[in-house]
């Protein structure tokens, strides 16, 4: 298949960018985006041109290193589908396909589109853990029964991969449902609960300090998710930060 | 001359009896003390964090733009423990039997055993922290068998349970980042090693978004860099994994071992063209219900081929379970080097399923039926149609491996639901690595490598669920105690300056690498060399070796390297952010560790777990051991280029398992 890429190109975080038009030949449909972008960066380099920088690493879906905006898409079209998971198939022949990286404010481009998603790792260190040491004498791991159900629900709050598609598609910029899901997790396990007051609201604190925008309930970050973590998570965390809010001394 | 320090004794009084007997530093020292740790996967982000939680200050490094992200995410299939919870006979005994046995007796004993040992504590660990591991219906933990074993030992969070582990470990180390305690350098490489007195007291790191080049001092340094399946270009690692941490170790006097031991995994999706950058595993969980075949008449597998006849149409009587037949006792479970090869021989007769003849099924249509039933009975449906069952079942393997059947689809357009799976061995795991002793520590004092990225308790060949296993084990577990033992010396060092000439030279040395490099007039992008190395090792230093094809490979290496060196292009400037330039660094490692690989399996004359050399193989096409001359490890001490290297063996000493033939019949 033939296409036509129009991609984000930007020297530096503090450089104005532009679309650069490349059009492609021969285009394998079993080639995953990606490779398709391997490809088009071969091609740039011995044409003795700069390649496209973008971030990617596992090529599986799961370490959220790949973040793509496609054609106004967070990891393009398809549900439930990182960057690197999309192919070639899901495009038709003689298609123009916009590639930008993720915006916001919060999530600065380093170059092209790679971007900086440290402000992710902070909200995490702002509280998203159990405070328990690495003592090796924790006590038995089936000693507290945990019902299938929570198990199950905590487990797929969990399944996040900090990719930052939630808050590249958000119209504000929200990183609502990143950070509800960690929330949600801890909260759901019995493991999380002595700390859950004083996480939900270290947080949130951490998450408005990065310039994260609000939520105002449109749902796409649920849509554009690559691993359908679903907005009730949004829901626990809005309702364990008010009674946190209400009940802390 | 190669001491492993294991401690004297009993085996299951060993490692208790060394934690009591070796030094401590006390708290207050602690805080004078500085640790390097590279890598934050599980072995990195569990070492830094337990190193930071005892008061240690801890400097963390990763490549990646979140420590987070490190390739330990990838895990699917689970972790092992010797809890035995299913009441099925397992022990601490059991596990590291296994474990000796399924690395084809070329691991250490006492290694494996305090492996075993720690296991369970891991468990209680991750669930401590909040890790969702599956769980039954009465609220307890649930358990699945992985390949080698007769046991259900392994813990697992659907296909997804390194993502959880490493969460864990990444929510820990998160902790201690917002104490202060770890300093987190993210988008950060390990240059080279700076040593001081013949001690590591140091590295020269790279910024990767600056291409500043960084001096970090410290009194030890450990590495949790991973493996270097990479150097196959195709395999299951990320593309960021690379090998270059442990080799610029090595190029300053770590030795390392079984460098040619490589673990080829039996069920991944085949190669589709030839711009493929990565392949994507299938778990090995998938082999507790899928059945692996291939056609039993050529005349099928042509007209599968040319798509007259779909794999679905041939009876029973018309299908090779190769695995079943060979294997009766382990059948579809025996450990991954066996499935492979079993594998590539019935590819090598020409009964391959695919276009280019190298892929096998794997077939879950009888677990539908199995699982099915049971479903059907349990919901006290007894005249259900067979369209119903099949439904039933379906739904049951979706709960189980849901997102591996996605995943699938998703790569090939294919529905693993109404048609089997089509799958390839390919490149996984490296059991070789940096040399260690029982305590970690590596030939340069001060220098420790945990997990995948040492040698030490996988043999020749690494059981499933067990990578996960070493990884937290090493850095939750052994390194916290065994590092203070050689930081007891250093309470009185104090801070290292990083004036020191050792330093200056080192980054000097780094500075003229990459210059080098970048100011090559080439006219070839570094991707080129990489995929052309893949295929030398792959096709001569892969899934079988033989003398000839080895020798051939080694000077087709040294050839390749001349000319990245001549040809290599690489865009850009070295101030700036270029993944070209960190990956022109990486390749240029491979390049000379290829050779190594191809040295020390020319320096194998036997045939060992993933080792498998043509000329010493059984009748009936089983790996044929020499316990008697080969029952070492290989330790490589650098001298220059890999053909100089000096071989040093370290002798295995069994005393509590009988050395065997390896049965899995």
């Amino acid at each position: 298949m033939n296409i036509t890429l129009k991609v984000w190109r930007q020297k530096g975080p503090n450089s104005l960018g532009k679309m650069e038009t490349h059009p492609m030949s021969n285009v394998s449909e079993d080639m995953s985006f990606l490779e398709m972008m391997d490809v088009l960066n071969d091609k740039l380099i011995r044409e003795g041109n700069e390649p496209i920088a973008f971030d990617h690493d596992c090529r599986e879906g799961i370490c959220g290193s790949c973040s793509m905006f496609i054609n106004g898409e967070a990891h393009g079209p398809g549900r439930n589908v990182t960057t690197c998971q999309l192919h070639m198939r899901s495009f038709k022949d003689g298609e123009t396909i916009h590639v930008e990286p993720w915006r916001s404010a919060a999530f600065p481009v380093i170059k092209d589109l790679a971007v900086d998603r440290s402000a992710f790792d902070r909200i995490i260190q702002s509280g998203g853990y159990v405070s328990v040491n690495t003592s090796g004498s924790t006590q038995d791991a089936n000693a507290i029964p945990i019902p299938k159900h929570d198990a199950d629900e905590a487990f797929d709050s969990a399944t996040c991969i900090g990719c930052g598609a939630c808050v590249a598609t958000c119209k504000n910029s929200s990183a609502m449902l990143f950070v509800s899901a960690k929330v949600s997790q801890l909260s759901l396990l019995p493991q999380g609960k002595p700390e859950k007051k004083e996480r939900v609201i270290r947080m949130v604190d951490q998450m408005d300090l990065e310039g994260f925008g609000n939520c105002t309930n449109t749902g796409a970050c649920e849509v554009e998710c690559p691993k359908g973590i679903s907005i009730t998570n949004i829901a626990r965390m809005n309702r364990e930060f008010l009674s946190s809010n209400l009940t802390s001394k | 001359m190669l001491d492993s320090k294991i401690p004297k004794g009993p085996l299951a009084d060993k490692w208790s009896k060394h934690k009591n007997d070796i030094n401590l530093v006390n708290p207050a020292n602690k805080r004078l003390i500085d640790v390097i740790v590279v890598g934050t996967g599980l072995a990195g982000s569990s070492a830094a964090a337990s190193l930071a939680e005892l008061g240690y200050n801890v400097k963390s490094l990763c490549f990646q733009d979140s420590p987070r992200r490190a390739h330990s995410i990838a895990a699917q299939g689970g972790i092992n423990a010797a809890k035995n919870y299913q009441n099925d006979g397992d022990s601490v005994y059991r596990l590291f039997y296994d474990t000796v046995k399924g690395g084809d007796y070329r691991s250490r004993e006492a290694n494996v055993y305090r492996l075993a040992e720690v296991s369970a504590n891991i468990i209680d660990q991750c669930v401590a922290q909040g890790v969702p591991f599956a769980r039954e219906y009465d609220g307890l933990l649930d358990n699945r068998s992985f390949g080698g074993v007769l046991v259900s030992r392994t813990f697992y969070a659907k296909g997804q349970t390194g993502q959880q582990l490493l969460l864990g470990a990444y929510s820990a180390l998160s902790r201690q980042i917002s104490k202060g305690k770890v300093n987190m350098l993210n988008r950060h490489e390990m240059m080279d090693i700076v040593k001081i007195d013949g001690k590591a007291r140091g590295i020269i790191a790279r910024n990767l978004i600056t291409g500043e080049i960084e001096r970090h001092s410290a009194h030890a340094v450990v590495l949790c860099t991973g493996g270097y399946g990479n150097v196959f270009y195709l395999s299951t690692n990320a593309m960021g994994s690379n090998v270059s941490a442990a080799w610029r170790a090595h190029k300053k006097g770590s030795f390392f071992a079984n460098t040619s031991f490589t673990q080829i995994h039996p069920t991944c999706i085949p190669v589709s063209g030839h711009y493929q950058s990565k392949l994507t595993l299938m778990s090995e969980s998938l082999r507790n219900d899928g059945r692996i075949w291939v056609p039993k008449n050529i005349e099928d597998v042509i007209a599968i081929r040319e798509g007259k006849k779909r794999p679905t149409e041939l009876s029973e009587e018309e299908r090779d379970y190769y695995l079943e037949r060979r294997y009766p006792a382990f059948g579809n479970l025996v450990p991954r080097d066996v499935a492979s090869r079993a594998a590539k021989e019935r590819c090598d007769a020409g009964f391959g399923v695919n276009k280019t003849g190298q892929a096998v099924y794997l077939d879950f249509s009888s677990a539908f039926f199995r699982y099915g039933k049971t479903e059907a009975l349990t919901r006290g449906i007894k005249d259900a149609s067979q369209a119903e069952i099949l439904e039933m079942g379906r739904a049951v393997v979706k709960s189980k491996y849901g997102n591996l059947f996605d995943m699938y689809k998703q790569i090939t357009a294919e529905n693993p639901y109404e048609t089997p799976m089509m799958i390839y061995p390919a490149v996984h795991y490296t059991m070789g690595g940096l040399w260690v002793d029982y305590n970690l520590m590596t030939t340069v004092p001060g220098l420790f490598a945990a997990g995948e990225a040492n040698f030490s308790d996988h043999g020749a060949n690494r059981l499933g669920a067990s990578a996960l296993m070493q990884g937290l084990a090493d850095g939750y577990f052994v390194l916290p105690y065994t590092i203070g033992d050689y930081l007891s010396d250093d309470i009185r060092t104090g801070e290292i300056s990083t004036d020191r000439p050792e330093f200056v030279e080192a980054e000097k040395n780094v500075k003229s690498q990459i210059a080098a490099l970048i100011n090559n007039k080439g006219d070839v992008p570094v991707d080129d060399f990489h995929r052309r190395l893949g295929l030398i090792m792959w096709n001569k230093c892969g899934m079988s070796r033989n003398e000839k094809a080895l020798k051939e490979a080694i000077k087709e290496i040294q050839e390749l390297r001349q000319e990245f060196y001549a040809r290599v292009s690489i865009p850009g400037s070295s101030n700036d952010f270029n993944p070209e330039l960190d990956k022109a660094m990486r390749v240029g490692d491979f390049l000379e560790l290829g050779e190594s690989m191809c040295l020390d399996a020319l320096a194998r004359d036997e045939s060992c777990g993933g080792h498998f050399r043509e000329e010493f193989q059984t009748e009936d096409g089983e790996a044929l051991r020499d316990d008697l001359n080969y029952k070492f490890v290989s330790a490589w001490e650098c001298k220059g280029v890999p053909s100089d290297a000096k071989l040093h063996k370290e002798d295995l000493v069994y005393e509590n398992i009988e050395l065997k033939q390896r049965s899995y019949k």
